[in-house]
């Protein structure tokens, strides 16, 4: 398969129309990647080696660099996870006042590790640095979500924005 | 503006949400710029800013108007000049940009458009950690009414300057905070620093001229213009001048952020503002100025918060944000949970910080399982020494080494006690930081 056509059975219009809009905001095209990474995984959930590739020649850049950027970063993932990241803080604040009791609740409720994904393949927890939200520690970020102050007598289902 | 104002969160409301354009502009909004535009030379905005006494709130707290001047001007600089808004904060305990940010957007981008003009860039970013959504969307919407007020593209209200800001942002990763890697971040390459010698202000972003400050030095920027320098200057109580956002998180009764003069005590941060401890603890420590900052006691609760009188005391003023260690908590487990973060965000590149730092977690984790040795607390020394500054290529691990330090000095006895099987050791130090 051609790098073109590759790329086409890769990337939608849409992403491409996207990507290409990022790419103009730039003096050279390779300052859109990790935007471009970040179109690829809204769509597809994460970032496949054929969808790096793909990324790769629309931006021009080689995939050894363009993996060197993409492993780099906490919020792209290249590897399968869950309809929804769920990232919870881990870092001082948020671990002082309870990050790890809200990690094995988030466990036990979603039946995964961090890392893995849900059995219904709707979530994946993850650890993330300090959302900025000590003041209201601890705090995890639900998809796009912040949600702060989640105590002990905070609801998993409420966390999660679910039906309890 | 009187002088007990507090001009960077005049916008910030309880009963609203965030200030728009228009609420904006009735506190006195884009005056500071349309002074600057219309009545400064880019030199005597530098000149003001520099008369104000006002030093970067990124944390290094090196002089902002001296910073610009080394961008080089005259027939033969460079045409094409980058400025940019660190707005990457992620170190731990540090929120006080997001704060701003989300509240008060415009705020940031006249500040921006002025440092643009004193520099005479061609174009800005604002580099927004990934993580910050609300910032994001309230940052466009900004700029989008900025846009059409005037205020921002081309012959800014009127004038001869031209300027255009673009929001990007990043993918989460600490290292992206340090202005050398953030340049490369911006670039699309992976986000390692650069060597210094040529600093930015020479050849930074596609290598032309870039000056690179945070958000909250920004925030200061339109004040400072439409205020005037001595007004500036007034509103520091010791050495150092203006205001600045001071904020506590852990165990007291208010964690919060409040905007205080410079050279605020300690003392009246912790117990006025964030109204002491939770009640059944006692204070035992503190981080002044985020993690990367070495530890203070009690008996330092008078020093005051301006960035000589906190390193005299053997710390740094860092970002202004102080995490309260409470009698409960094992410090020997949060200086753990630290190191696990900066081993994490380590990106790698040079030796000592590659290997020196999870090393540390390392030997943090068997002294809390009960494997400790008393050589251990000489091997942890030595590698604070190893990641000493100037041994590594950037200044992260050296940061890193700042609450190790003083935890190994300060509370050396928990340490000993989990070696000596005092402390029961922990079954497992955990493995998600
Ligand atoms: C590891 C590391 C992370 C940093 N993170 C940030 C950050 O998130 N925000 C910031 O403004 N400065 C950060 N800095 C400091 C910047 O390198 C730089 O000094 C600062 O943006 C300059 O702005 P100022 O002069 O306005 O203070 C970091 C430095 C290091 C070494
Ligand atoms: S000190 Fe650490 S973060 Fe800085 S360049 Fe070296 S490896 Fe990278």
């Amino acid at each position: 398969m051609s790098i073109d056509a590759q790329t086409a059975s890769m990337l939608n219009a849409d992403d491409i129309r996207d990507i290409k809009a990022e790419m103009a905001h730039y003096p050279d095209k390779a300052a859109a990647a990790v935007e471009a990474l970040k179109i690829v995984q809204r769509r597809q959930g994460w970032v496949s080696d054929a969808a790096l590739t793909a990324v790769a020649s629309l931006l021009d850049v080689s995939t050894a660099q363009l993996e060197a950027v993409a492993t780099f970063y906490n919020l792209i993932y290249r590897q399968p996870v869950g309809e929804t990241v769920i990232h919870y803080c881990s870092s001082v604040t948020c671990w002082m006042l309870g990050a790890d009791d809200l990690r094995e609740r988030l466990c036990r409720h979603l039946n995964a590790r961090p890392g893995q994904i849900s059995p219904d393949g709707r979530y994946t927890l993850l650890p993330i640095a300090c959302l900025g939200a000590c003041d209201q520690a601890p705090a995890l970020m639900v998809g796009e979500r912040l949600v702060t102050g989640v105590g002990a007598e905070t609801a998993v289902t409420e966390i999660l924005g679910e039906q309890s | 503006m009187d002088a007990a104002a507090k001009p960077l969160t005049r916008n910030i409301l309880p009963d609203r949400d965030y200030a728009t354009l228009a609420d904006y502009e009735r506190s006195g909004g884009y005056q500071g710029l349309r002074r600057a535009v219309s009545e400064l030379s880019p030199q005597a905005v530098q000149q003001q800013v520099s008369d104000a006494g006002l030093r970067g709130r990124g944390g290094a707290g090196f002089a902002t108007g001296l910073k610009w001047s080394f961008v080089p001007t005259g027939e033969d600089a460079p045409k094409i000049r980058f400025m940019i808004a660190n707005a990457d904060e992620m170190e731990p305990g540090t929120f006080k940009d997001r704060l701003l940010m989300e509240k008060d957007p415009h705020q940031l981008l006249e500040g921006l458009i002025i440092a643009g003009y004193a520099i005479q860039a061609t174009q800005a970013y604002i580099f927004l950690r990934g993580e910050y959504h609300l910032a994001a969307r309230r940052l466009n919407q900004a700029l989008l009414e900025a846009r059409a007020g005037g205020y921002l593209g081309r012959h800014i209200l009127g004038s001869n300057f031209s300027l255009d800001i673009h929001l990007h942002a990043g993918a989460g990763r600490y290292i992206c905070g340090e202005e050398t890697a953030l340049i490369n971040a911006l670039e699309g390459k992976r986000a390692n620093p650069r060597a210094k010698p040529p600093f930015p202000q020479v050849s930074g972003l596609w290598g032309k001229p870039t000056v690179v400050n945070n958000v909250e030095t920004l925030c200061n920027i339109p004040h400072i213009l439409h205020y005037g320098s001595a007004w500036y200057q007034s509103l520091g109580r010791g050495a150092d001048k203006g205001t600045k956002l001071f904020g506590a998180s852990g165990r007291v009764r208010r964690p919060g952020v409040w905007e205080l003069p410079m050279g605020t005590p300690v003392r009246e941060i912790l117990e006025d503002h964030a109204g002491g401890m939770i009640p059944g603890y006692a204070l035992r420590g503190f981080l002044p100025g985020g993690a990367s900052t070495d530890f203070l006691l009690p008996e330092h609760l008078d020093v005051v918060m301006d960035y000589d009188a906190v390193s005299k005391a053997g710390s740094r003023l860092g970002t202004g944000t102080m995490i309260v260690l409470d009698d409960k908590t094992c410090p020997v487990r949060m200086v753990l949970n630290l190191q696990q973060f900066f081993a994490g965000e380590s990106c790698g590149w040079c030796t000592p910080c590659r290997d020196g730092l999870p090393w540390v977690v390392v030997l943090l984790q068997a002294i809390i399982g009960g494997q400790g040795r008393s050589e251990d607390l000489d091997t942890l020394t030595d590698l604070v020494r190893m990641m000493a500054p100037g041994n590594t290529f950037c200044a992260l691990a050296p940061g890193a080494m700042e609450p190790l330090q003083s935890a190994l000095k300060f509370f050396r006895a928990d340490f000993e006690a989990y070696i000596t099987g005092k402390t029961p050791p922990l079954e497992q130090a955990d493995e998600y930081y």
